[in-house]
């Protein structure tokens, strides 16, 4: 077995008297896509805000690459990186100019080419002239990604980055996602709210509700076990219990 | 610390304005308008107090000091509001950008924004007004240092504030630096403060700035000792802010305030 690359032991963080996440542990391993679902306020994005340090924890441990992040997040987080669809990209600079700010930030080699290299993965070369506020949103969403690989990082947090885009290039995505992880081995842990979506894409998941690991495993073993016939069965089961 | 990083942010800022007139006008049109206007008003005054010697140096000089001052504090806490406004605080704080290098990226957009305001408001002095403020002398750079500091500290206070208290704090940017204006006594002396503001007046380094200018206008000499006192002053201030900003980030860290700021 590799050894995780993400290592999270009782994590835990209360906002005033409210639990948003609640004694969670899990690992996160070389090359895998881990999904994290639940309903709203479930704790999804708590968690990856607090990988990220933008949130300290109230109590438990993160571990990633074997390193501790409350004392070495600026040497983990050169190697990770991010994307969300609710965090937008500075609007009055041109999509080229904005990725060689965040080339610079992470000291990323040959800025050009690689810049240019993610835009086309992106296939979104024809619009790097174009100031940012002027792209649609799903440029925007296909912006945000580019950004979120432009370091080759070795692990990617995605909330819901699919939201905003048509189902067609929703698609590309997914599938774009899944070459990269393949060709570089990144690990990924994905929020969506998209049932089928995480079907597809998560090799395990981790069902959270109300702060609490509820289920995991692989997508067939959490439904098997929920004894419905998809995720979204899952989903609603759990969603509509709690009304 | 990188510098890198602090490179990749001052970059991000000066695109803002490769391309951008509302923002030029930000940094032209108000030092302009008041010097401009309170130029005017001096010329005028002039005619009818013959006997102050130095009158339009100490209401021009004193005009072009102040926004040394106004310009290094809104240098940091309006490019901080456009990081805010631009809603993308958090792909900042998850890269390895730390807030001290955040900071200094700030303060030195504050610097350009400084320099370009300075210069353009001498040149208009001297071509409105025939008024050099080169006269003032080699005091002039120790002035202008101890004002940028004073302004780069009240810039870090500011953006704590707003980092924790969110928009509804946005004002803050444009009014903290005012309300140090009365007890910095930029246009009048210390001496014509009530006894309490001028208690008050002993702890800003501006004062001491300020009072220095009138001294050099008037005497020609070097105010060392109430340089010295500005520069003890800032030195403790811009510590405090640097506190100030560390102990907030902390607390918003915790409370998740940034992930709500930052979207």
């Amino acid at each position: 077995m590799f050894e995780p690359v993400v290592e999270i032991d009782g994590l835990t963080k209360v906002f005033k008297s409210l639990k948003a996440v609640d004694n969670v542990s899990f690992n996160l391993y070389p090359g895998e896509i881990l999904g994290l679902l639940g309903p709203n306020g479930a704790g999804k994005t708590t968690i990856i805000h607090m990988l990220l340090g933008l949130t300290t924890p109230t109590s438990g441990k993160i571990r990633i690459f074997g390193l501790d992040l409350k004392k070495q997040r600026e040497k983990i987080v050169q190697d990770v990186n991010f994307s969300s669809s609710y965090v937008s990209m500075p609007n009055s600079l041109t999509v080229k100019e904005c990725l060689r700010v965040f080339s610079r930030l992470y000291r990323v080699k040959d800025k050009e080419r690689r810049i240019s290299e993610v835009l086309r993965i992106f296939e979104i070369e024809d619009i790097q002239d174009k100031l940012i506020r002027h792209i649609s949103s799903g440029q925007q969403t296909r912006l945000n990604l580019a950004k979120s690989i432009i370091n080759s990082p070795k692990i990617l947090f995605l909330d819901e980055p699919t939201t905003s885009l048509d189902p067609d290039i929703a698609d590309k995505t997914r599938r774009l996602l899944k070459s990269i992880k393949q060709e570089r081995n990144i690990s990924i842990l994905y929020t969506s709210h998209n049932m089928k979506e995480m079907e597809e894409m998560s090799d395990r998941i981790i069902f959270l509700h109300r702060g609490r690991i509820i289920a995991k495993g692989r997508p067939d073993e959490v439904i098997q076990g929920f004894n419905r016939k998809s995720l979204e069965e899952v989903f609603l089961k759990v969603a509509r219990e709690d009304n | 610390m990188k510098s890198h990083r602090i490179v990749a942010l001052f970059t991000r800022h000066m695109y803002l304005y490769k391309r951008s007139l509302p923002r030029f006008m930000e940094i032209f049109y108000w030092p302009l308008l008041d010097l401009l206007v309170w130029g005017f008003v001096t010329v005028y005054l002039v005619q009818f107090r013959q006997n102050l010697p130095g009158f339009v140096t100490f209401f021009i000089g004193a005009l072009i000091l102040w926004d040394i001052l106004f310009r290094s504090q809104q240098g940091i806490s309006v490019s901080f509001l456009e990081d805010l406004w631009a809603r993308n605080l958090l792909n900042l704080f998850a890269s390895p950008l730390s807030p001290t290098e955040y900071i200094l990226s700030l303060m030195s957009v504050g610097v350009v924004k400084l320099v370009t305001t300075a210069t353009t408001m001498t040149l208009l002095a001297w071509v409105f007004y025939s008024f050099n403020i080169f006269l003032i002398g080699i005091s002039l750079i120790p002035f202008v240092l101890n004002l940028m500091i004073m302004g780069w500290a009240i810039g870090i206070i500011t953006t704590a504030l707003i980092l924790r208290f969110g928009q509804e704090a946005e004002v803050l940017a444009w009014a903290l630096g005012f309300l140090f204006m009365p007890v910095s006594a930029v246009f009048y002396p210390v001496s014509v403060l009530p006894p309490f503001l001028q208690t008050v007046a002993q702890f800003i380094p501006a004062a001491y700035v300020f009072e220095g200018m009138r001294g050099v206008i008037n005497t020609g000499a070097f105010p060392l000792k109430e340089l010295l006192w500005a520069a003890g002053l800032n030195g403790i201030y811009i510590i405090i802010a640097f506190l100030f900003f560390f102990w907030n980030f902390r607390i918003i860290k915790r409370k998740g305030l940034l992930v709500r700021i930052g979207e």
